[in-house]
Order: structure tokens, then sequence, then C-alpha cells
């Protein structure tokens, strides 16, 4: 009994590695979500890129607030560091490979999308932008 | 001196702050924590008085230049815990309670200030600080009451 239990302890440990170690590699669920809705959106969709995610998340945008021309503005330069909000708090790097559970979350990332899209494009984001940025953000 | 009185009992309120500090129940809803702590410290409600949350709540989509909008279920459950525990409400509990509203000292009821940093006993506390001292590096914001007090999140604002 005692051993069974061990075991079943040390197979879950593994299991856990190793779930854990995958995401950094694997693509988020949202980018299969987001490709399904792009494809609706516009039958030309092409796949996503991450060059468009790169420009999007470099644009200055004069259509959103004016406190927020950018993604850049919170987020930073380097995708890999840590951004820092307008009140001073740290915003988790945005690359998936230093923060590998980010955009595993629909709503959350919707909730995200949703928001900054709105302070700094002015609009919301089509699934395609959205899709474009995550990509951008696995090669990083 | 009448124009002087509220700024000197301000003052004598805010002037051991090495020995009693300030102190301010802290944040216990974990919605409120999550959602508010996303992008600045989850601010304890005590410190604004109900009409001022309110307005707050209403204006999510601009929150100060940023849409920090909610879903209606979530902004629901906030603005009831921000209110419950709002600077007036929670003083007119009872005489152990008076101190947590004491940021709200002096401000009259045709007020409805949206920012703790605008209230005239935040600014009193603040005044002996250099020019250009929230503009720092590694303060950004009045808003970032951690970068200086280090146990703000936990309601102690004494002065580090």
């Amino acid at each position: 009994m005692i051993t069974s239990t061990r075991n079943a302890l040390l197979l879950s440990a593994l299991a856990a590695v190793c779930l854990g170690a995958a995401p950094a590699t694997a693509e988020p669920a949202t980018l299969d979500a987001y490709a399904r809705q792009a494809q609706a959106e516009d039958p030309s969709f092409g796949g996503f890129s991450a060059q468009r995610g790169e420009t999007l998340f470099r644009a200055r945008f004069a259509s959103g607030k004016a406190e927020t021309p950018a993604c850049v503005t919170c987020h930073g330069d380097d995708p890999r560091m840590a951004g820092r909000t307008r009140a001073g708090k740290a915003i988790e790097p945005m690359a998936l490979s230093v923060s590998p559970n980010r955009y595993g979350d629909i709503a959350k990332t919707e909730k995200w999308f949703r928001r900054n899209c709105d302070s700094v494009l002015g609009r919301a984001c089509t699934a395609r932008e959205k899709g474009d940025f995550i990509a951008f953000m696995t090669t990083q | 001196m009448k124009r002087l009185l509220p700024i000197l009992v301000c003052a004598a309120l805010a002037a051991p702050p090495a020995m009693a500090g300030e102190h301010y129940p802290p944040v216990t809803d974990r919605l409120t924590l999550k959602e508010c702590g996303d992008c600045h410290m989850a601010f304890q409600p005590s410190m604004l008085p109900a009409r001022s949350w309110r307005a707050l709540m209403v204006g999510l989509d601009d929150h100060f230049g940023e849409n920090a909008s909610l879903d209606p279920e979530t902004a629901r459950h906030i603005e009831a815990y921000l209110v419950a525990n709002a600077g007036d409400v929670s003083r007119s509990r009872g005489f152990f309670s008076w101190r947590s509203g004491k940021m709200l000292r002096f401000l009259s009821d045709s007020e409805t200030p949206l920012r703790i940093s605008d209230l005239r006993c935040w600014k009193r506390m603040h005044d002996e600080l250099p020019r250009g001292a929230f503009s720092r590096a590694n303060v950004r914001s009045k808003a970032n009451c951690v970068a200086c007090h280090k146990r703000a999140a936990q309601g102690d604002y004494e002065e580090d």
C-alpha cells in the first residue's frame, strides 16, 4: 500500500516535470482559437506572422489613449525583460521563452487584449492581430 | 487660523510616524487583491469615501488613461467590497475604527476625489519630499506606495 502510494507520487511528480517543461516550446492553445476566428473574419487568412506581430508590438498609435501610445510604453522594448505599469508595478515578460504560461488561458488573454487594444489602438484588435502578436512572442 | 487648523491637525496625526505609523486595514478580498493588484497595489478602501469608489468603478473604461474594465459580475463584487469598507463607512462603525477614516479628514461632502494622492491629508503627509521624488525611476508614480512604504500592502505606512 505504501509502495503503491509512493509510486503514484513519483509518477505524478514525473508527469508534473514533463508537463511543466513542455509549454516552453509548445504553441499556446489560444493560437488555435485565434486562427479559427481569423479564418472566419477573413477567408483569405493565410496564417499568422511573427513579423507583423513585432511591428504591432513596436508601433506607436495616435488613435488610442494619450498615456499609452504603444505596447512598449508599459511592456518595454525587450519582450524577454519585465515591463512596468504606469503605476510602477512590474509586468511579467511577454516572451514565451521567459513566461511559458502566457497566452495559455483564453479568458485571461482576451481580457488583456480587450483592455490594451482599446488603450493603445483605440479599438478592438482583430483575431489576426492577436494571433500575430502571440506568434511573435513565441519566437522570443 | 481657520484655514491652518486642518493642516495642523493633519500634521499632528501624521507627525510621529516612526513610532505610531499610519495604519489602514489591509485588503482581504481575494478578487479585489487580484484585479486591482494586476496594475498597482490594491489600495486600502478606507482611504477614499464610498462615493469615490462608486465613481471609480463607473469609469473603468478610462481609468487614469487606461482601459481597466472588468466583467460586470467581478465589477459588482469589487465595488460592493470597496464601498462596504470605504473610509466614511468604516469611520461610522465606532470609536475604535475612527482612525481608518483619517485620510478623509477635512474632505467636504461636495468633493469626490478619484485619486488618494489628491486628498489634502495625503498631500500634507508627502509635502516634505523633494521635487521630482515621484518621477524617480524606482518610483514612477504617486500610486506606487510600496516604492517607499515597504509594508504598504499590509496597510502599514510608516516612513521608510
